[in-house]
């Protein structure tokens, strides 16, 4: 029994285990850098804070009771005891009223952190579409597209417009913008910033068979010029990206282009168009 | 194609090892020898003991309800063994794989996975539950019986046979590698041609109809056979959690059924509902599969919040804290279970509003909870709290399980969820709740009606031994990964990242090797007791001052329970003819008792239902055409079986009643302070 008044040490020692890590890329929106993983780590931090109202009694209570009701114990028995008004009151009232709170933060959190809202006027949108195992990223207004890496202006929203060459997928980039499925047929947006440069880890997070481990990608977040100059050196490079050109990219990993200086019109509802039914031809949109 | 369908020579495991002798392929072979010597051994220690009979018609056949449960306990136990190994070596291969390959194959890995989840899920958590409510729940209601026996015996066979499926697929082909949810497109035939889907579809698809005919059977059972003056507001808590949980199994057991024969047409029909493309929308199966799924998490909870209301209450020789609110509280928790299912896919890209709702919904939950756990808390509070191996775990679930719903309600937040989910700290939760929560609820009520059951203790010893390794073992292999989930490490990953991640899984290593030897113990535990069961014997069935109708019964019961049924007139009935010093009156009258006669129906539809569904695996279509005729036959034959039942004289009636009576009543009671030991016989002493 001694160990339940340590649970929560270890549970404060295990949560702590991050912070004393190394955080380098790896790391969850604990380590925010951008507005909403800094909005996630503080909903988190403040659903904690709250919780604590009915699970710090329990952590002091259940201690108290085993000792003082233990059998040969002090505390007084009365085996037809079970029920108290009072008792009921609290024990219904004090969780509905915390649920009420929560709920309350919850629903304006969720509406305020709609993936779907820019977080600004005039992001930059990115199309995305991912298979099976990579990603590829279209900086549409430049025409240029780059492989397995995102390069990102910090500071300025961005728009991920994404959508799956194979099967689900979820594009998770953990300390700026959480995750969305990426699925094949439809297209879902994601938006996200970085607060300033820096480097950080994307991936698919949906299993989707033996490359799933290492379908990672680096996010490059980068000061306006040096933006600029990157999406330079990309229209500088070979290549257009087009549907027969995608499906190259799928064959060999190690001869995998990094980037491609053109890209042609429309590729992303190329991609999406594939999966679309033909009898439904001209019924949607 | 040759008459075996796709089955080939090559498909057996250790074909597979001789075409490539590496540890991958090792692991695999070995694992599927285990699987044959372990059948092997089985069958030869059933034929030198001559146990074959005995366990045709003392078992296989029998139709009562105590020996169905006890099967299904059985069933889940061996399925345990295997999936508690597979999570070892899953934890072994990613300790070895920081920033490389490890000894696995990543499609290896997947299958562990798949099989883990699958087995752990249909296959180690309803079997124990249906198993004990089983066992449990016509004692608790005074009833001689379910009120469909022979259904009763047909979902253990199907289930068994769902079990058997996945048994071979250790040793025949390759299994899935879609995960317990098996979620579609990757599911398709398009990305998972062959067997190893069709594998988890029909094991999944027996288990399902065997959870839906339960489900049916156990309701009726609380509906209709409860002995007179038993009002719903008398019956037991663990009873009522099996109702709710029968309730559920009735309406979520279906859409599953639906979404795997769905997945079935596509894979083998050309169908399209699931597929990308050509109209198929894989998002829909989403929706069935949660909308069972998310029920099924307090299918599978509900009964464990029963045990533990039962041990609360015994082991503190108290009446249960706040029943009223218990009962309602399990009501709502039934009720809002189908209306949260879309919380496992927040980040789907629907509209932040529908998140919103399900996420409030969700947190609803937490209520009727969080009222519980403090009931339960209550529930010891002036009583006289005895430490035995159900009431330490129960306590340590109370401490633990308290953390699993603060990070439930994390999860809730579709706003925490975007940034958690498909994490490890999701699959630390539901770790958090299934462990504390479901299987030590189950072991903790394996140790309390065991004795009910074969009429001697487990070693408490041992008991406590293994419960300590159980929990340590938790707290290493799960804590560790909330960590890990919030510093980016994904779930079912073969090879994590170089970088921080590996002290924390070495502990969660660690926490699985614990958890694996907290159940060896558990099997030395049941072997001891067994060698041992002269000293540990209590015939007279109340080792532990229980309340409830299933203690006024010899341990173990007779076929028939009650050799009159019991009128009751209040609560915790038992308890109050202790006080009153009637417990252990003679009935004044004995009738003739009508007891279901065994049958071999359910093994043969058992059988039938594995011959079709290994035909369907590996299109082979004559197996499967004659599995189905077999299944009609079986059918049919029975339609003309008249003597359904048999009668049991009342002078047999008597005479086994007033043998045990007669010691019962004069038997020394046993004071709680000598409960662990020898001197509890099964006669309490009652508390004042």
């Amino acid at each position: 029994m001694r160990l339940i008044p340590c649970l929560p040490v270890l549970l404060a020692a295990s949560l702590a285990g991050p912070a004393v890590a190394e955080t380098g890329t790896q790391a969850g929106f604990l380590w925010a850098a951008g507005p909403i993983a800094e909005a996630q780590r503080a909903h988190f931090l403040s659903i904690i804070g709250w919780m604590s109202v009915v699970i710090v009694p329990l952590f002091v209570a259940l201690p108290v009771v085993l000792w003082r009701y233990r059998a040969g114990g002090p505390g007084a028995f009365r085996p037809d005891w079970g029920n108290s008004p009072l008792g009921e009151a609290v024990l219904w009232g004090v969780p509905a009223l915390l649920v009420a709170v929560l709920g309350w933060n919850l629903w304006t959190e969720t509406l305020r952190m709609d993936p779907y809202a820019p977080l600004g006027p005039d992001p930059l949108v990115i199309d995305v579409v991912t298979w099976n195992w990579g990603f590829v990223f279209v900086h549409g207004a430049a025409g240029v597209a780059e492989v397995d890496r995102l390069t990102i202006p910090a500071g300025r929203p961005v728009t991920l417009r994404m959508t799956s060459d194979s099967v689900m997928q979820s594009v998770f980039i953990p300390r700026l913008a959480g995750q969305l499925y990426a699925m094949p047929g439809m297209v879902t947006e994601l938006n996200l910033a970085a607060d300033g440069p820096g480097t950080f880890t994307g991936r698919n997070s949906q299993y989707n068979g033996p490359g799933f481990a290492t379908q990672s990608f680096d996010v490059i977040a980068l000061p306006a010029g040096e933006y600029d100059a990157r999406i330079a050196q990309l229209a500088a490079m070979e290549g257009t990206l087009d549907a027969a050109g995608f499906d190259a990219l799928k064959g060999d990993d190690a001869a995998r282009p990094q980037g491609f200086g053109a890209v042609s019109d429309g590729f992303l509802a190329e991609i999406v168009g594939r999966y679309a039914d033909p009898r439904m031809a001209g019924m949607v949109h | 194609m040759t008459p075996f369908g796709l089955l080939d020579w090559s498909d057996l495991v250790f074909a597979g090892f001789l075409r490539d002798p590496s540890v991958n392929e090792a692991v695999a072979s070995a694992a599927g020898a285990f699987a044959v010597l372990g059948a092997v051994a089985a069958l030869v220690v059933l034929t030198v003991k001559g146990w074959w009979r005995p366990l045709w018609s003392g078992w296989l056949t029998s139709l009562d309800h105590k020996r169905i449960g006890i099967m299904y306990v059985v069933l889940g136990l061996v399925m345990f063994a295997r999936a508690i190994a597979e999570a070892s070596v899953m934890r072994a291969q990613q300790m070895a794989a920081l920033g490389e390959p490890g000894f696995l194959s990543a499609e290896h890995f997947g299958q562990l996975f798949t099989t883990h989840g699958t087995i752990m899920i249909f296959f180690v958590a309803m079997p124990l539950l249906t198993g004990i409510i089983n066992f449990v729940m016509p004692l608790q209601i005074g009833a001689r019986d379910v009120t469909f026996p022979l259904v009763n015996a047909v979902s253990l066979a199907l289930t068994a046979a769902g079990a058997a499926l996945l048994m071979v697929s250790l040793v025949v082909g390759r299994f899935s590698t879609g995960g317990w949810s098996g979620y579609p497109p990757f599911t398709g035939a398009a990305f998972s041609p062959g067997e190893g889907v069709d594998y988890w579809i029909w094991a999944v698809t027996l288990s399902s109809l065997g959870s839906t005919l339960t489900g049916m059977n156990f309701a009726v059972t609380i509906y209709k056979e409860r002995c007179p003056g038993m009002h719903l507001f008398r019956m037991p808590l663990f009873t009522w959690t099996a109702l709710c949980t029968s309730i559920l199994m009735i309406f979520a057991m279906a859409p599953l059924t639906v979404a795997t024969l769905m997945l079935a047409l596509d894979r083998y029909a050309g169908f399209h509902f699931f597929t990308a493309g050509s109209g198929g929308d894989m998002m829909n199966y989403a929706n069935l599969f949660w909308l069972f799924g998310h029920p099924e998490v307090y299918i599978l909870i509900l009964p464990a919040f029963g045990v533990w209301s039962e041990v609360f209450s015994t082991f503190s020789g108290k009446t249960l804290y706040g029943y009223t609110s218990l009962v309602i509280a399990t009501m709502c928790i039934a009720v809002l279970s189908f209306t949260v299912w879309l919380h496992h896919f927040f980040t789907m890209g629907q509209a932040a509003s529908i998140n919103a709702v399900f996420g409030v919904a969700t947190m609803l939950i937490g209520v009727p909870t969080g009222v519980k756990v403090y009931d339960w808390l209550l529930t010891m509070v002036r009583g006289r709290i005895r430490f035995r191996v159900p009431l330490i775990l129960g306590c340590y679930f109370l401490a633990t399980f308290v953390i699993g719903g603060l990070t439930g309600v994390l999860l809730a937040n579709p706003t925490v969820d975007y940034g958690t989910h498909n994490s490890l700290f999701l699959v630390a939760h539901f770790h958090n709740m299934l462990i504390p929560g479901l299987l030590f609820g189950m072991f903790a009520a394996i140790h309390f009606w065991f004795p009910k059951a074969f009429g001697f203790r487990l070693h408490e010893g041992l008991g406590v031994l293994s419960a300590f390794l159980w929990m340590g073992g938790f707290l290493c292999a799960f804590m560790p990964l909330y960590a890990l989930g919030l510093m980016g490490g994904m779930r079912r990953m073969a090879q994590l990242p170089e970088g921080p991640f590996g002290p924390l899984l070495a502990v969660a290593l660690l926490g699985a090797l614990m958890i694996a030897a907290g159940f060896a113990v558990f099997v030395l535990q049941l072997w001891w007791s067994v060698r041992h069961r002269d000293r540990l014997a209590v015939p007279h069935g109340d080792p532990w001052d229980g309340r409830t109708l299933e203690w006024a019964l010899p341990a173990p019961p007779p076929e028939w329970n009650f050799a009159v049924l019991p009128e009751v007139d209040r609560r915790d009935p038992f308890d109050a003819a202790k006080l009153a010093g009637i417990a252990y009156a003679l009935p004044d009258r004995y009738e003739d008792i009508e007891m279901p006669a065994n049958s071999a129906v359910a093994p043969a539809l058992g059988a039938a239902a594995f011959a079709v569904a290994f035909g369907l695996v590996w299109h082979i279509w004559w197996l499967v055409a004659f599995g189905l005729a077999a299944a009609l036959a079986a059918i049919v034959a029975r339609s003309f079986v008249t003597e359904t039942t048999r009668t049991i004289p009342a002078a047999h009636v008597r005479q086994v009643t007033e043998g045990w009576r007669s010691i019962a009543r004069v038997a020394t009671p046993c004071p709680r302070r000598a409960e662990a030991t020898g001197a509890n016989r099964g006669r309490a002493r009652p508390q004042q």
